[in-house]
This record gives structure tokens, sequence and C-alpha cells, in this order.
């Protein structure tokens, strides 16, 4: 199978947009596992076998990378020619400091009287505010939308999915402790 | 990853976490925040009249090399204007912290944070 040169919404058979179905692409990670799996090569060369390695490499970066709206939106940016720049730390203020309320909130879950529902307060707010730049990140990537705005939404998609990781990780410590 | 003793012990006794009143005059407040890792970090300095950081602060919520890079920086400015304030080159924390080529954005942060205190004192002050 010639995969090399593909990119990843390619070798998914998929348009390159951020706006993808998810199903269809569970199944064919399946038959694309299948069809690069070392095993099938064990009787070739040495070059299929180490061909078959980078393959299966290939599609399982391909599949971690779509399935997650975070790292699709930031391979689109990619793709763009306009990856995100790691270095630039000036952001709206705004939402900065709705961030930096949203992480103090969450640091006092634990002391809360009712600690879960201090949680699920928190969760439905992040994940209405995640709903909404995430769609605002999917309207801005597509053809005719603005790349400057696609990247500070993207941006901000990064810290929500920041507070989710730590919303987890908190509610999992906090169900250990009962 | 392992710290290094100096980051270990900024993170564990960090210096002058806090907040200042962002109304006061004499405070200025830097907001910034790292993209890569989704960290936010608060710096804010209080300053005296003739231009001099009287007491700083920061509030940042991130690993331990954001939180030992910040609180690094309000012990460093301190006593220092708000020009050589502005002039703290990241390298000088890292240098100081130890910290390994993946966590220089930390103190790129805190560097980009102090500047942003100055710069908003300054504006406040309609320098």
């Amino acid at each position: 199978m010639e995969l090399s040169g593909k990119n990843h919404f390619e070798l998914f058979g998929l348009p390159v947009q951020f706006d993808i179905d998810l199903r269809s692409i569970g199944d064919r990670y399946l038959d694309l596992q299948r069809a690069t799996h070392p095993d099938q090569f064990v009787a070739g060369t040495d070059q299929e076998q180490h061909l078959a390695v980078q393959q299966a490499a290939q599609v399982n970066d391909a599949y971690q990378t779509l399935k997650s709206p975070l790292k699709r939106a930031q391979y689109l940016l990619e793709l763009n020619g306009t990856p995100l720049d790691d270095t630039d730390t000036q952001m709206d203020m705004m939402f900065l400091m709705q961030q930096m309320e949203m992480r103090e909130a969450l640091a006092n879950v634990p002391d809360a009287e009712d600690p879960f529902s201090a949680l699920d307060r928190i969760r439905g707010e992040l994940k209405s505010d995640l709903d909404k730049i995430t769609q605002a990140a999917a309207e801005q990537l597509s053809g005719d939308g603005d790349i400057s705005s696609a990247r500070e939404s993207v941006k901000k998609m990064q810290f929500l999915f920041k507070v989710q990781q730590e919303l987890d990780e908190m509610e999992q410590s906090l169900a250990e402790q009962l | 990853m392992a710290y290094s003793e100096k980051v270990m012990d900024h993170y564990e006794n960090p210096r002058n976490v806090g907040t200042f009143d962002n109304d006061d005059d004499s405070v200025g407040t830097g907001m910034v925040g790292a993209p890569a890792c989704g960290d936010v970090m608060r710096l804010q300095i209080k300053v005296s009249d003739d231009g001099v950081i009287e007491d700083a602060c920061f509030k940042t919520y991130g690993c331990g090399s954001a939180i030992a890079s910040s609180s690094l920086v309000t012990e460093w400015v301190k006593g220092k204007t708000l020009d050589e304030a502005a002039e703290l080159k990241n390298s000088e924390i890292a240098e100081e912290l130890a910290l390994p080529p993946v966590k220089i954005h930390c103190s790129v942060l805190a560097e980009d944070a102090i500047k942003a205190a100055v710069t908003d004192l300054k504006n406040k002050r309609g320098e």
C-alpha cells in the first residue's frame, strides 16, 4: 500500500476540514491497521518489514490526530503553513482572566461542602465554553475562514483542554478518597 | 521528569503568592498564558512614585517550572526600577533554575509576565 506523501486526512479518505465523521474514521482505522500490520510481512524482505513498521506508525499517528478535536485543529493550522507559535504568550486578556478564575474555582473544589457538585458546575461551564470555541474554530478553519482568528481559537482550546484534564484528575482523586 | 533542587525549592515554598488590588494606581498587572501547555500566570508589581518596585506577587496555574520561574521573578524584581525589571531575560531565569530545554518556555512566560506588568503600570501612569 502506498501511504507516503499523504496527509492524515487523505490517508483516511477524508476532506481536509475540521468537521469529520468520527465513526467512519474508527472503521477506516481498523482497515488500515490490518493492511499495515507488521505481522503481515513476517515472510517479507527486511525492507518490506521496515516499511510496514513505518506505515503502522503513520496510521496510528494519523488516527490519534484526527480523533482529537484539539490535535485535528492544530494539524489543520500546520497544513495551512500557520502552525501555532508556542512562544507567543500574549492573549485575549478577558479570556486569561476567566481561565484564572476557572483554575481558582477548581483548586477550591476539595474544600467545598459538596466537592462533586462544585466539580459538576465547573464541568458544565467548561463544556459550554469548549463547545462555543470549538464551533468557532471549525468555521474559522474552513476554506473561507479567517486563519488569524482560527489561531486564537485553537490557542483557547488548548487552555480549555488543559482545564478538562485537570478536572478529570481532580475527580479521580476525589473518588479515591471516598 | 526530575526537577532541579532550585525548582523544587520554589515549587514547595513559593515566594510571594498572592494578589494586589488592580485598581490601585501603584499596581501593575501582567497576565500571560503558555499556549503549549495551557499554563496561566499573573504577575503583579507595586511601584513607588519614583519608579522603584517595592513589592511583587504572583499566581500561576501550571507545572513546577512555571511556578518556580514566576516565584523567582517576584524575588528578583523587588528593589529594581521599572526599566531594570523590563530588561530581565528568560535565559537568566532558566540558568538560575537549571531548566531543561523542554521547560525553557516556562521562563519565557515569566519574562513576558514581568514585561506585561511593567507595561501595564506605565500605561496607567500615562508614560
